[in-house]
């Protein structure tokens, strides 16, 4: 029998805490289960950007990568760990929702799990949410934590 | 400091100054900038023994010709498989973050789209006559292999650091290059295009930029010195390139793109609005082409204006756009190469010809109604206009019978475009600068201060002076390139080869988004 797995998204809020605080629940529910916790740096292949900013991208990618390992998913893939779970950390760049499902597809994951993150700004409210684009295109169940 | 900045100029610019006390400030720096850049501007501009055809102009033709043929019309062959690189159809995803195709391609349009698109085609037209636009689609065209053989080299043979930043360019190529296979002088030919590239930087991609800005706002809100909007630019620059304000420059490569669509959605609202007169603009442009019947020079002013403003409008086989196509991130040089066909094709065919077309329509080239013929001005140099003004208020006065408020959105696009062309120069510039000088903070704070300090000398400098000494420098840069060029093209060759095959043969794939 194949292992469930969740995905959690974790952004370093209270949100994405709770998030993954459901996550162990629903895996300490189902029994073995695998947890795939990710940190989606938002970055777009179409964006601007000097050829100063070009020449040190590859630099300040590992920076940024480094630094959510660091700051978000290492000490949460520790605590759950330590919690008895099986827990894998993922960080990569590109657009949430894009990045997130892919990520559930390619696991075959059971659901996405997210915390809620409320509205803001114009973009927001042209373009619609993360948590909102998620949910009208996942490919598997999403759950969002309020 | 309003007295003690053009002292420190003029003390340090101009011989004559103490002889013409008369004359205004510009005038002086004018003539100072005129008589001590002339003969490098007479020797890059000589015409070929007998004739009155710039050798330097046969120099491009003859590259761009010699990579269209040597890599078997690269342009049309590769131009879809361009924009499915763009896209981003063959990244892959796992690489995600890192300098896409398009992001390289948006940043040298951002130093190659501008005022060359607008002053520079009014220029080739007032001067040339619609034919004019014929020889800068021709060169467009043909520019796109040129580009193609620099960019794949700029990304083959770029400097990747232990800390992970990269730096490319034809000098990079040039010494790495001509080492690999075995070739002496490429370490003379770096340097040459180094020194080049900072005189291009200081002229064309600075100088050129602040002179036409200035002509832009002057145009709107009336005469005063051009110092002043040399020096607010200066200060301007200067709190991006070296107080690292970053903010100002990203606001700019946001606003620059739009700004650029939105100038070709104007130019085609235009020609909608004028549809009746776009078949004749078009045989004016075909005739003049080959006859140049009316324009100054006849149909040689028309080719030599032509290939002239492609040249320093899309900057293909200059070596400029190596630099900054050579930071993504591909396995594959060619691929960018093949990106980066698409720049003198965006600048030059699509926005170049959308500004001749519009200025040949609107009316503003005076023809006289009884011959059918333009009507040259007193001296025989250029067309006249009908309110006697050219370069960018040339094209601004074209775009005003469209529409009234157009000079105001053209006078902020100028102004942004100057200023994305000058950070893109500034940062070729320096590492040009950096190639000679070696990396340091004080040696590229002293390249960025001199930068600064030649924005206020452009936008004080009368046209005719500043655009000279831009064609030479930028010409200048294209004589070593091209040369380097001619030596590498089988390294090219061979990538190009091989990724083709690989590509054919389903090695290489799509990957799914």
């Amino acid at each position: 029998m194949t292992k469930t797995t969740y995905v959690v998204g974790l952004d370093g809020s209270a949100a994405g805490g709770r998030a993954l605080a459901f996550a162990k629940e629903r895996a300490s529910a189902a029994g073995d289960c695998n947890i795939v916790l990710c940190y989606v740096i938002e970055w777009s292949p179409f964006s601007f950007q000097t050829a100063e900013e070009n020449e040190k991208r590859h630099k300040r990618r590992e920076e940024e990568i480094s630094t959510a390992h660091d700051r978000v998913i290492d000490p949460a893939v520790a605590e759950t760990k330590a919690a008895g779970f099986e827990v894998e950390g993922v960080v990569k760049h590109g657009d949430v929702s894009e990045i997130l499902d892919a990520l559930a597809k390619a696991r075959g994951a059971a659901q996405i799990i997210v915390g809620r993150v409320g509205a803001r700004g114009l973009k927001e409210r042209v373009f619609g949410g993360v948590t909102g684009r998620l949910v009208a295109s996942a490919s598997v169940p999403v759950t969002i934590i309020p | 400091m309003k007295t003690l900045l053009p002292a420190a100029l003029l003390a340090v610019l101009s011989p004559v100054a103490a002889a013409a006390q008369e004359m205004s400030f510009d005038d002086k720096v004018n003539e100072a900038f005129a008589s001590s850049t002339g003969w490098f501007v007479s020797l890059i501009f000589a015409p070929l023994p007998g004739t009155s055809f710039p050798w330097i102009v046969m120099w491009l033709v003859i590259g761009a010709s010699v990579f269209t043929l040597y890599f078997g019309l690269i342009q049309l062959r590769a131009f879809g498989h361009a924009i499915s690189l763009v896209k981003g159809d063959y990244s892959d995803p796992n690489d995600a973050g890192e300098v896409s195709h398009f992001q390289a391609l948006a940043t040298a349009l951002s130093g190659t789209v501008g005022l060359g698109n607008i002053a520079g085609v009014a220029v080739a037209v007032g001067i040339g006559g619609p034919g004019a636009t014929f020889w800068m689609i021709f060169a467009g065209l043909l520019g796109m292999a040129s580009k193609f053989t620099e960019c794949t080299l700029g990304v083959k043979y770029r400097n990747e650091y232990d800390d992970g930043t990269v730096s490319g360019g034809p000098m990079y190529y040039m010494t790495k290059g001509f080492k690999e296979r075995g070739l002496p002088g490429g370490s003379v030919l770096a340097v040459l295009f180094a020194i080049f590239c900072i005189l291009g930087a200081l002229g064309g991609g600075n100088m050129f930029q602040a002179n036409q800005a200035h002509a832009q706002i002057s145009g709107i809100v009336g005469d005063y010195p051009g110092w002043i909007t040399g020096a607010v630019f200066a200060v301007i620059v200067f709190l991006v390139i070296v107080g690292g304000i970053k903010s100002i420059a990203n606001v700019t490569e946001k606003v620059v793109p739009f700004m650029g669509v939105m100038y070709v959605v104007v130019a085609l609202i235009i020609l909608l609005v004028n549809y009746d007169k776009i078949g004749w603009a078009f045989g004016q442009i075909w005739a003049g082409a080959f006859t140049g019947l009316g324009v100054a020079g006849g149909f040689v002013g028309a080719l030599i204006q032509g290939f002239k403003r492609a040249a320093f409008s899309n900057e293909a086989g200059v070596g400029s756009a190596a630099i900054a196509h050579s930071a993504v991130r591909t396995k594959e040089p060619i691929t960018e190469g093949v990106v980066s066909l698409l720049e003198p094709f965006i600048d030059t065919v699509v926005i170049c010809t959308m500004t001749a077309l519009v200025i040949t329509i609107s009316g503003v080239l005076v023809i006289n109604p009884e011959t059918g013929l333009y009507v040259l001005n007193e001296a025989g140099t250029s067309i006249q206009t009908a309110d006697g003004s050219s370069g960018v208020q040339l094209t601004s006065a074209a775009f005003a019978t469209g529409f009234s408020w157009f000079p105001y959105v053209l006078a902020i696009a100028v102004i942004l475009f100057a200023f994305s062309t000058m950070i893109s120069w500034s940062y070729y510039g320096l590492k040009a600068w950096t190639f000679l000088v070696g990396e340091g903070f004080v040696k590229e704070l002293i390249f960025k201060l001199i930068f600064c300090l030649f924005i206020v000398v452009g936008a004080a400098a009368q046209l005719g002076a500043v655009i000279d000494f831009s064609d030479a420098m930028i010409f200048a840069m294209a004589v070593v390139n091209i040369t380097a060029l001619y030596m590498l093209m089988p390294i090219v060759k061979r990538e190009m080869n091989s990724y083709f095959a690989r590509l054919k043969s389903g090695e290489i794939v799509k990957h799914k988004h």
